[in-house]
């Protein structure tokens, strides 16, 4: 076999082949929106991509982490909604500092996901099923809060939802510039620093990683308080988007952001797979989106059967890249 | 290689003790390890030697004894005590993360860095440099699991090094290399040694003992049988105190020489080779764990394979089971030549075998003794047809007595059995198939003598009623006492064949200790 | 060298039948519904209280037999795949495809009969049961082939369907809710037979078949052999991927059972909330009726029995007037403490503890 060929297999090999294709699928299905619809590639339907999924990259993001360290998170969506009722609960029924409430929601997202972690390593349970019992714990924590809506108007809030930063001609929301900063501050983390590289190291053997001397309590349980964070925080943002705390909210979202993660080119088994792919997955699928709301006669229950078929196609075509490295 | 007269020992173990419930695993153990030395410890499965290793790294407590290091009593909880306290041990599973560069794994835990951030390109210099010594040349950039098993130890090897390791062990680093590997492997571990390294080797292949050591420690049943240099022994008495019979043993065999004179006699009668050929093998062999081999099993038939660990009697065994697929060769079962897609077939036709790792490969430790005992049965007989209850406890209890087998009920999972009983389930499991051909794989391995005899007798046994038996058995004495025919097994290659009354033990031991052509 | 560290202890069995009535694997699960009948007794007015009412048996257990019973067949489905040690997240989806096809087919159309408007089937109701059934069984052996002949991960291989069935879903009936007409499909959910609610013989029927397979054929014994020790099974001649292929199209078979019934119920089929979450409760299920997750050996009166316990949780506490919020909270917190109860490290700690506490209280004395 020729050295090209040799070094085109030994790429397609590699677990972070999966990534590269992401991107290329990305440029693919936004070249064919250009192609098909006018006005599609405009600079502000694509900062929207930024705009509207900026609660699911935030999401994403802590859940990459949960995915590569080899666990999962499903609490995420719930406790997304649990954040956003007790914003808003404390905002408009208590008429707190808004500041101080977001602060108090940010740790509670953390504590409850350092709490499922800490269940996770010591007792050894699968993560799949404490963060499911924690899934209808913060589902139910919310509707035991309130079971409608709360409607928020409290001008630090209405302001974040309404500010529009200047982007060349177009525009950015707070929110996603947010989601973009923590993109950036995981990125760093994942790259640049040992914890980052620790959550790899678990997520490849975590047996051996114990061995090589690694501190694994401690990085499964700030793994998933980390995600709970991230949970946390993309409520806020959700809570600047909606201007509401409603337990209805991001039913199915944790799916959704699997299936990000998952499309961006991390493995679900765990210790492969780039951080920065979150943003890859989550734009294909926001992309998605936009394109059968380009088209109009699509129905919006597409955007399911196009994403199932894409993590059928993800997973497989891992699945047999791990078979074929094998032999 | 130091004067071992002038330098005191960098590492001193003295009589280590340890027992797990009711098996002493260690007694009395002593071994010194001098700096600048390659000292090899040697012994068969069950001898002790990773018991021993784990107590020096940290993973269990002795009960008794001492573990000095340059002088000083040390007592590490932990493999990472025991790495800071300069303790580096390379793993045959080699124990690394397989997704991270060779740099990283190298590195991970004390990250060289710059500016508050991890240094990557420094981290990637110095992995460079430190391979280099190791003339390890590769991209250190590349994920560890691109690279294979031999250039995966070398990473640890390095990683062991870099935190100024006194002591440097090898858990069984060769099962998996090839000979090429290997010989880079020791050149490695030369240097080192000149270097003025202390490194304790462990391993079960001959050849390469007498390749690298500097002194030999043999270790028995817990024991340690002796502590040798490696120029003052010869193979044949390293493989004597290895499997051979002690003298103690070998006097209390002596009542069960009658049984083997009738073997004998027996024996005589089917070595005239009138006994229709069951099984018989032409160039059956899997790469990278077995050449081709050329075997013929007859019925009734009671054949021995004879080698120490790692010979490839396992392997053998199980790709004439179908557990593995053979790369190359034929099988053919009453002349009819078959293939084996899994061990499915090879039940079809009439086979059974019993793994030598009872608890990972044949015991289902939840589920009862009836159950266990009627799995191949049921397998053979498909989902539809289930085997009424009442069959299956009058073939469980006659089994239970058969072969006496210690258990509350016949419905007490298996789990709860003591280790020989385990062991008699999983042969009656395979009994109750009634198969022409039985491959027992170390059957009597970590039992007790009683239990032993009683499970060889039954064997022995059902030779005479006609069932072909593979028997593959590390205790020499036991081999030479049962069977037929025997065929050694050498470096994953047959190494000869002989009837019964041609051998002794010493002559077999000479068959296996007898050097390879490259040593 | 021996290691005496074996991974499951099993306990031998314990002399005297009150030890060995307390140590049966069904012993909590029951007790823990037997406590919740008690409750109930005691603080629902008339909750045991039967009558015979319309020429059938009506009364707040007859309600919930029969509204657990699209539960007990997702969990009977469920306890198959768990015991291979397995999951199945598409359940609910299977359940929405099932009562969607079962649905659209049946609709019905008025018509005049002797001119008496009547609704007929668009389609024969048994053509249109066998197509919801084809379906669900089609949706197993789609999980059946990506697990046990890719070898995908079971949640990774469900989760696919999870996601893109409900999306099918909605695709046939285009988002919306499809009503049925058709007055004989509702017997499927809300009919009586000699007096007790239908939904009752179907669940009782699948029950008996189940274990009589599980009993009377050795599919028990395969399916226990291949969760406990995959690599003994298959030495032992074992089809494990076949075993495991099986038990998906099982479980998705009861999961479109469940669908007719739930739409017959509702008699409709609304392809976004139909089955939603039902395979939590599934899971839920199983695991209350003593079935580890980590595979092995299986109970399926356990998951009957766990599937009565949810129900009649959530019966009691919408009896008491409590937020049904509440469920899902106690729910959860029911979950982790049966997790906590099958780990070995809680055991242990809790176990250090007590004799700790026991050693403090030794030497206060």
């Amino acid at each position: 076999m020729s050295s090209l060929a040799l070094r085109a297999r030994a790429s397609m090999a590699s677990p972070y082949f999966t990534s590269l294709a992401t991107v290329a699928l990305l440029a693919l299905l936004l070249g064919a929106g250009g192609a098909a619809y006018p006005g599609f590639l405009s600079l502000q339907v694509l900062l929207n991509l930024l705009i509207d999924n900026a609660f699911l990259l935030v999401i994403a993001v802590g859940m990459s982490f949960v995915i590569i360290s080899g666990g999962i998170d499903l609490s995420v969506g719930s406790v997304l909604a649990l954040t956003t009722m007790m914003a808003a609960w404390m905002v408009q029924v208590w008429h707190w500092p808004p500041l101080l409430a977001i602060a108090i929601v940010l740790s509670v997202g953390a504590g409850f996901g350092a709490l499922m972690g800490a269940m996770i390593h010591y007792f050894k349970l699968q993560p799949f099923i404490v963060t499911l019992a924690g899934m209808f714990l913060a589902r139910g924590l919310c509707y035991l809060i309130s079971i409608n809506s709360i409607t928020i108007d409290q001008p630090l809030f209405v302001s974040m939802s309404q500010t529009q930063l200047p982007v060349l001609d177009g525009y950015l929301s707070p929110s996603a510039l947010i989601a973009l900063l923590t993109l950036a501050g995981a990125i760093y983390v994942a790259h640049c620093t040992p914890f980052g590289r620790a959550i790899y190291a678990v997520g490849g053997n975590q047996q051996s990683a114990q061995m090589m001397g690694l501190r694994v309590a401690r990085t499964k349980v700030l793994i998933y308080a980390f995600s709970g964070f991230c949970a946390a925080l993309s409520g806020v943002l959700f809570s600047f988007y909606m201007l509401s705390g409603y337990g209805l909210h991001a039913q199915g979202t944790e799916l959704d952001a699997i299936a990000a993660v998952v499309i961006g080119g991390t493995l679900l088994s765990g210790g492969y797979g780039y951080v920065a792919g979150a943003l890859s997955g989550v734009l294909v699928l926001g992309t998605i989106q936009t394109l059968i709301a380009f088209d109009g006669t699509l129905s919006s229950w597409w955007t399911k059967i196009v994403i199932g078929v894409l993590l059928f196609v993800f997973c497989v075509v891992q699945r047999a890249l791990a078979l074929g490295a094998r032999r | 290689m130091t004067s071992l007269t002038s330098v005191a020992p960098v590492l001193q173990l003295r009589g280590i003790s340890k027992a797990f419930t009711g098996v002493q695993a260690l007694n009395g153990v002593s071994l010194n390890l001098y700096p600048g030395e390659v000292h090899t410890l040697m012994g068969q499965n069950g001898a002790g030697k990773s018991t021993l290793i784990k107590v020096l790294t940290g993973v269990h407590m002795p009960d008794k004894g001492q573990i000095l290091l340059e002088g000083r009593a040390i007592r590490p909880a932990s493999t990472l005590a025991a790495q800071n306290l300069g303790i580096s041990t390379v793993y045959q599973e080699v124990n690394l993360c397989p997704n991270l560069s060779v740099a990283e794994n190298i590195f991970i835990g004390r990250y060289p860095h710059k500016a508050g951030r991890i240094d990557w390109r420094c981290m990637s210099q110095q992995a460079s440099t430190l391979l280099a010594r190791l003339q390890v040349d590769i991209d250190v950039e590349r994920p560890l699991a691109s690279y294979p098993l031999a250039v995966q130890q070398m990473v640890a090897i390095s990683r062991a090094l870099l935190g100024s390791a006194k002591v440097l062990i090898l858990d069984e680093p060769t099962s998996s290399l090839d000979d090429k590997e290997v010989e880079l492997l020791f050149s490695v571990l030369r240097d080192l040694r000149q270097q003025g390294m202390a490194i304790l080797f462990v391993t079960h292949f001959l050849d390469q003992t007498y390749a690298i050591s500097d002194r030999i420690t043999v270790m028995r049943n817990g024991e340690r049988e002796g502590e040798y240099a490696c120029s003052e022994l010869s193979r044949v008495d390293l493989v004597n105190k290895m499997v051979g019979v002690p003298a103690a043993a070998a006097a209390a065999a002596q009542p069960t020489a009658d049984v083997a004179n009738d073997t004998v006699v027996a024996a005589g009668a089917k070595a005239d080779g009138r006994l229709p050929i069951f099984l018989r093998t032409l160039g059956l062999g899997r790469h990278g764990s077995l050449a081709p081999v050329d075997l013929e099993v007859r019925k009734g038939e009671l054949l021995g394979l004879a080698g120490l660990l790692g010979s490839g009697r396992t392997e053998l065994a199980r790709l004439l089971f179908g557990a593995d697929k053979a790369d190359g060769g034929k099988i053919a079962i009453h002349g009819v030549e078959r293939q084996f897609a899994g061990p499915r077939d090879a039940i079809a036709v009439g086979i059974g075998f019993c793994s030598e790792d009872r608890k990972h490969e044949g015991a289902v430790l939840d589920l009862s003794v009836r159950e266990n005992m009627m799995l191949a049965l049921q397998t053979r007989m498909g989902i539809l047809r289930a085997i009424p209850l009442k069959r299956q406890q009058q073939l469980a209890q006659h089994y239970v007595q058969a072969l006496g087998i210690k258990t509350a009920s016949i419905e007490t999972p298996v789990g709860a059995l003591s280790g020989g009983n385990q062991q008699k389930v999983l042969l009656a499991r395979w009994l109750v198939t009634e198969p022409e051909m039985l491959i027992l794989d170390e059957p009597t391995r970590g039992i007790d003598v009683r239990a032993k005899q009683e499970i060889m007798d039954y064997v022995a046994n059902l030779c005479r009623k006609g069932m072909s038996i593979l028997f593959i058995s590390s205790e020499l004495s036991e081999v030479l006492r049962v069977s037929d025919r025997i065929v050694v097994m050498r470096d994953r290659k047959t190494a000869g064949e002989y009837p019964r009354n041609a051998l002794d033990e010493s002559s077999v031991l000479q068959v296996i200790a007898a050097g390879a052509s490259h040593a | 060298m021996p290691s005496l560290t074996l991974q499951r202890p099993a306990a031998a069995p314990k002399t005297g039948s009150l030890t060995m009535f307390l140590h049966h694997p069904l012993f909590r699960p029951v007790a823990a519904l037997v406590l919740l009948l008690v409750l109930d007794l005691l603080l629902v007015p008339g909750f045991f209280h039967l009558e015979i009412k319309d020429g059938h048996l009506y009364g707040s257990l007859i309600d919930i037999l029969n509204r657990a019973a699209p539960l007990i067949l997702a969990a009977l489905g469920m306890t198959l795949v768990i015991a291979t040690r397995g999951i199945d997240i598409s359940v609910g989806a299977v359940v929405a495809i099932s009562a969607t096809v079962a649905s659209m087919l049946i609709g019905g159309t008025m018509v005049l009969q002797d001119g008496v408007p009547t609704y007929v089937a668009n389609t024969p109701m048994v053509w249109a049961l066998c197509a919801a059934m084809g379906a669900a069984l089609l949706c197993g052996a789609w999980n059946g082939v990506l697990v046990a002949g890719l070898g995908l991960q079971p949640i990774v291989a469900t989760l696919i369907l999870m996601v893109a069935g409900r999306g099918l879903a909605q695709l046939f009936t285009d988002g919306q809710i499809v009503t049925v007409y058709y007055q004989p499909y509702f017997f499927l959910g809300s009919g009586y037979l000699f007096g007790l609610p239908f939904s009752l013989y179907l669940v009782g029927g699948v029950f008996a078949l189940t274990a009589l397979l599980m009993r009377k054929t050795a599919l028990g014994l395969f399916i226990q052999t291949v969760g406990i020790n995959p690599v003994a099974a298959r030495l032992a001649g074992l089809r494990t991927a076949l075993l495991i292929f099986f038990v998906y199209v099982f479980c998705s078979a009861c999961a479109g059972l469940s669908g007719l019934i739930i739409s017959a119920n509702i008699k409709s089929a609304d392809a976004n909330n139909a089955g939603l979450l039902l395979e939590l409760d599934a899971i839920l299920a199983v695991t209350l009726g003593g079935t580890s997750l980590a595979g092995g050996k299986f109970s399926l009166v356990g998951s009957v029995v766990g599937a009565l316990i949810i129900q009649t949780l959530t019966y009691t506490i919408y009896s008491l007037g409590l937020p049904p919020e509440i469920n899902m909270v106690v729910k959860s917190v029911v979950v982790f403490l049966v997790c906590l109860s099958q780990s070995a490290e809680f055991k242990n700690m809790w176990r250090a503890l007590r004799t700790r506490a026991n050693a403090n209280k030794g030497e206060a004395a």
